[in-house]
């Protein structure tokens, strides 16, 4: 537990910082880290915000990157019993590491530790946020200190871990080939979110 | 004030969005298993768009693609994740290194 609790703190001071950067303040921060719960979905919609790509690009590569998380509340839905306000809840606690730390052998999951391992995730995750929101107005100016660099660096790496999977690694080269040819005649945000056709590459059966 | 209503339709709409694809298993389809198919590709959402948001982000320039000290953070990002290192690392390697290349 405490070999994720120490990334996920760096994790969200990261974001706290970034979001400050962009203009965020520590409420807004917070509020998306407690509702969002997701670093990819988090950082892609500030990232496009940053780069002015606009809302609706915002929120779709958000909601894109989030996608994944109903597909894992499908798998762990028989593990998560009670009342409706409770299961309500503890879907919320689904986040990658999470979902991982709780899944055994043969991909069956535990809904007490997923419910553990998410409830001090989530605490770290949104307390980490707004501490990065305040640490960052220490820092100074964002450009000068490299900081546009830092979110392609956090989608570095988010994505490493996942390209040993030979689909994902040809889902992205086929995603930033659509993307780099769009940027000359497309608005800003839309080559992000035209990259997800990216996925057909998962199309047939392995 | 433009820009703070932007940011809270995304934080709002983004937020509500994501409540609902995660309570949509346990609370409402219970059991239920999504076909193959779909679940492939859903899973395959995150690194077409990972990579996608870093070529456009490192590359992209106003209706054009641009070379310049972006390469050298994402360079930096490269080498400190291939050493496995904690994403905050990873994060200020890439920092550090654009900005003295930009201090240059």
């Amino acid at each position: 537990m405490a070999g994720l609790a120490l990334p996920a703190a760096g994790f969200g001071l990261s974001f706290g910082a970034l979001a400050d950067a962009t203009g965020l303040d520590a409420v807004q921060a917070g509020v998306m880290s407690a509702t969002v719960f997701g670093g990819a979905a988090q950082f892609a919609a500030v990232s496009i915000l940053e780069a002015a790509g606009g809302a609706a690009a915002a929120i779709t590569a958000g909601i894109l990157l989030s996608m994944r998380y109903a597909a894992i509340g499908l798998t762990v839905a028989p593990e998560l019993r009670g009342p409706l306000w409770r299961r309500l809840l503890e879907s919320q606690l689904i986040v990658d590491e999470s979902w991982a730390v709780s899944t055994g052998p043969g991909g069956r999951v535990d809904g007490r530790k997923l419910v553990g391992a998410g409830l001090v995730l989530y605490t770290l995750w949104v307390t980490s946020s707004v501490l990065g929101v305040f640490g960052a107005s220490l820092i100074g100016d964002p450009e000068r200190l490299g900081l546009d660099a830092a979110f392609p660096a956090v989608f570095v790496a988010l994505l490493a871990p996942q390209l040993r999977d030979r689909r994902a690694l040809a889902a992205s080269l086929l995603g930033v080939a659509i993307a780099l040819s769009l940027v000359p005649i497309a608005p800003p945000g839309v080559p992000i979110i035209a990259a997800s056709a990216g996925v057909l590459v998962g199309w047939r059966k392995p | 004030m433009e820009e703070t209503m932007t940011a809270w339709i995304v934080i709002g709409t983004l937020g509500a969005a994501t409540i609902l694809l995660k309570a949509v298993g346990p609370v409402v389809l219970g059991g239920r298993e999504l076909p193959e198919r779909i679940s492939r590709i859903l899973t395959l959402l995150a690194p077409a768009l990972l990579a996608a948001l870093i070529a456009v982000l490192v590359l992209g320039g106003d209706r054009r693609l641009v070379l310049d000290e972006r390469l050298v953070g994402l360079g930096a990002a490269l080498a400190a994740a291939a050493l496995r290192a904690p994403i905050i690392v990873v994060v200020v390697a890439a920092a550090v290194a654009t900005a003295l290349v930009r201090a240059l």
